[in-house]
């Protein structure tokens, strides 16, 4: 029927220098990307990033300005949206209000005029343990079973690609959860390539094979969850993917195996594997739950970095882990997540402490400090009044 | 213990209702008795009068109660052309006006939405032949129609119309002029519903392999279903009850009568009152069965 052949297994989808410009503003710009068959891929980013335009153009309901859209290596770039072997889980679901569970779910099915559509819906439904309900209209269901219907809607057709359109945005956190652990054992069980965009990067990496990260209408990074959070390429990557502790400063020697960046009168080690750059100005970072906390100067040690003294200006528990923010003088603002071992905080507010972490933790950035002035240590209120105060004596001497 | 919980709650759940119930009886009082006053007495007065009988060597237009069920066969023989008519008629320009109103309703509701002000121009553009009386508007189109007019002249040299045929006074020229009259009120339900259309059902469509005309069909159509209907009943119900346009003095002439016609001609110019009101208990009774019918076959008895 329409579209040709559907495969009973995923196909791998292929975006080949794709440009999307709306009026006024490029939503994609120069976009290579290969996703293989079977695989489930996130796209992650900021709203605005590009991640939901990327999606419609796959879909068909968005035509790009340049570049190919190839399916199983087949061009659909010009091929009608409703005869693409493509599935969308929308954002608002859109299920029909007018037709029952059932009808919904069989409604792909009949378009494609495919024997015993009924049976194959019912069966869809069982997937999702709803067939109980597919004489129900969708309004008389909770969010998170609307949302599983638009999923059996979907995955019913056997589309070589399932495109999922942040479908677990409108569900509250637990129901998330439960519903991201179903969905990645449906793709498991059926074997299709998923194409899953969201905001949501702990959802991003608890699912996907592979995860994209997308800013401006590029890809920052692509590679496997952990491969991309222990090791960021980009600043962009590294704050949006968890959070990082970043320093500036200038490479100053280089033994065999790390460089060393001085920041703020201090020497930090990164492992040269792990930095993009070695030389001139870099940025480096750490995540903070691999900083640890002293509040006595650490014994100098090789392969272990230390920071300090600074101050303890911020204490916050969140249940597994208590989060301190400790102002070091030259150096700026660092977080530090400590697993709460012990009953209450280690360190009290306005202590004085130190922070220390291995040497291959570290990771180096590609980034160019200059171009990135939000690693400026701009975050305390002090640093921002001091900030205005220099633009606005630049501005009185200008006038 | 399930048990002992359902009978603490029941006492309060039984009171609730109750309390409510008066609140609102107390609310639609006035309404109640508004229509008591001003639907159900004329009612009840119409249908008694349509059993009156004449008063015995009495003035033209003299009547006194009876139970004369025969004015009832007496006006289905005299008048059922008129029947036919009305309901042919009405049913006609239902449809015609359906066919013009959905796709300008689908312009202004859906395509339209990108340009407010578009909108609301064209919106206005479907209401403003409001402003201006209905009755002149019907006249105008007489005018234009008339045998004398530039457009009658033209259609006859094209040898459309035959060299002794005429445009008013005919079926056309009614069903034409109820067409017209009732467009508004076809299109302002229709375009009420389109525009609350979400456009990403229209996607998800063809997301699942429906062409543009089966997303049409089985998703805007459907998802319009109450404007329309309420459209078609708008139009149908006083379309098959009007004078006007059928009236010799406007777009008709004595073959297009309709029921309307002899409603007025026996109640203003016969002084037969009980065959007028006869007549329209009939009119009122088919359009209820019609209307009955027609809401039925469509599914949308909830909007009655």
């Amino acid at each position: 029927m329409a579209g040709g052949a559907f495969a009973e297994a995923g196909a791998d989808l292929e975006l080949v220098g794709i440009h999307k410009r709306f009026p006024g503003f490029t939503a994609i710009d120069d976009l290579d990307l290969r996703i293989p068959a079977g695989s489930f891929f996130a796209l992650l980013g900021p709203s605005g990033c590009g991640k939901t335009t990327t999606l419609r153009l796959v879909a068909g309901l968005e035509q790009p300005t340049s570049g190919r859209i190839l399916i199983g290596g087949k061009d659909v770039t010009d091929v009608k949206s409703f005869k693409r072997p493509v599935n969308t889980v929308f954002q608002s679901y859109a299920l029909f209000p007018h037709m029952t569970v059932l009808e919904n779910v069989a409604f792909g099915l009949r378009r494609r005029g495919i024997s015993d559509a009924t049976a194959k819906a019912h069966e869809a439904l069982r997937l999702v343990e709803l067939d109980h309900l597919a004489t129900r209209k969708p309004q008389q269901l909770s969010g998170g079973q609307q949302q599983r219907v638009a999923l059996a809607r979907a995955v019913v057709n056997r589309p070589a690609l399932l495109l999922l359109d942040e479908p677990l945005g409108a569900l509250d956190l637990k129901l998330r959860r439960q519903m991201q652990l179903e969905l990645k054992s449906i793709q498991t069980e059926v074997g299709l390539t998923f194409l899953h965009v969201t905001h949501d990067q702990e959802e991003a990496m608890t699912m996907a094979d592979t995860v994209a990260v997308m800013n401006k209408g590029q890809i920052e990074q692509m590679g496997a969850p952990e491969e991309l959070y222990e090791l960021p390429r980009t600043a962009f990557v590294a704050n949006f993917l968890g959070q990082s502790n970043l320093f500036t400063g200038r490479v100053t020697s280089s033994t065999g195996s790390s460089i060393v960046v001085e920041t703020g009168g201090t020497k930090l080690e990164v492992p040269k594997e792990r930095a993009q750059r070695h030389t001139g100005e870099v940025t480096i970072g750490v995540r903070p739950e691999k900083l640890m906390l002293h509040t006595s100067p650490p014994k100098k040690a090789a392969g272990v970095n230390v920071l300090g003294p600074g101050r303890v200006t911020d204490v916050s528990f969140s249940g597994v882990s208590t989060q301190y923010q400790i102002a070091i003088p030259g150096v700026g603002l660092v977080t530090v997540f400590a697993q709460n071992m012990v009953f209450g905080p280690v360190v009290n507010l306005g202590a004085e402490a130190w922070v220390a972490w291995t040497v291959d933790h570290g990771f180096g950035l590609v980034d160019e400090p200059e171009h990135a002035p939000r690693f400026a240590a701009d975050t305390d209120t002090a640093t921002i009044a001091v900030q205005t105060r220099h633009e606005l004596l630049a501005e009185i001497e200008e006038s | 213990m399930a048990f002992a919980a359902f009978g603490t709650s029941a006492a309060p759940v039984e009171q609730a209702p109750r309390r409510k119930s008066r609140i609102a009886l107390l609310l639609l009082a006035p309404g109640l008795a508004y229509l008591a006053l001003f639907f159900l007495t004329p009612l009840v007065s119409l249908v008694m009068t349509s059993f009156q009988a004449p008063v015995e060597f009495g003035d033209v237009g003299q009547y006194q109660p009876a139970f004369k069920v025969e004015n009832y066969a007496i006006v289905v023989e005299a008048y059922w052309p008129h029947f036919l008519r009305a309901f042919g008629y009405a049913i006609a320009a239902t449809v015609f006006a359906l066919l013009i109103s959905y796709p300008l309703a689908y312009f202004i509701g859906v395509k339209a939405r990108r340009w407010p002000l578009l909108q609301a121009l064209m919106l206005v553009l479907v209401i403003a032949p409001f402003f201006i009386s209905f009755l002149l508007r019907t006249l105008a189109w007489k005018a234009l129609m008339s045998d004398e007019s530039g457009i009658v002249v033209f259609l006859k040299s094209l040898s459309i119309i035959p060299e002794d045929g005429h445009l008013t006074g005919t079926a056309f020229s009614v069903i034409f002029g109820l067409t017209y009259n009732f467009i508004p009120f076809m299109t302002l339900p229709i375009y009420t519903t389109l525009e609350r259309l979400d456009t990403r059902y229209l996607e998800a469509g063809s997301d699942l392999y429906a062409s543009p005309a089966s997303t049409f069909w089985r998703v805007t159509v459907p998802l319009s279903l109450p404007g329309v209907v309420s459209g078609t009943l708008l139009t149908f119900i006083p379309a098959s009850g009007d004078y006007i346009n059928a009236s010799a003095s406007f777009l008709g002439s004595a073959q297009t009568q309709m029921v309307g016609n002899a409603i007025e001609a026996n109640f203003i110019s016969l002084l037969n009152y009980p065959e007028a009101a006869a007549l329209s208990v009939i009119l009122m009774g088919v359009i209820l069965l019609l209307v009955a019918l027609y809401v039925r076959r469509t599914g949308t008895e909830d909007l009655l």
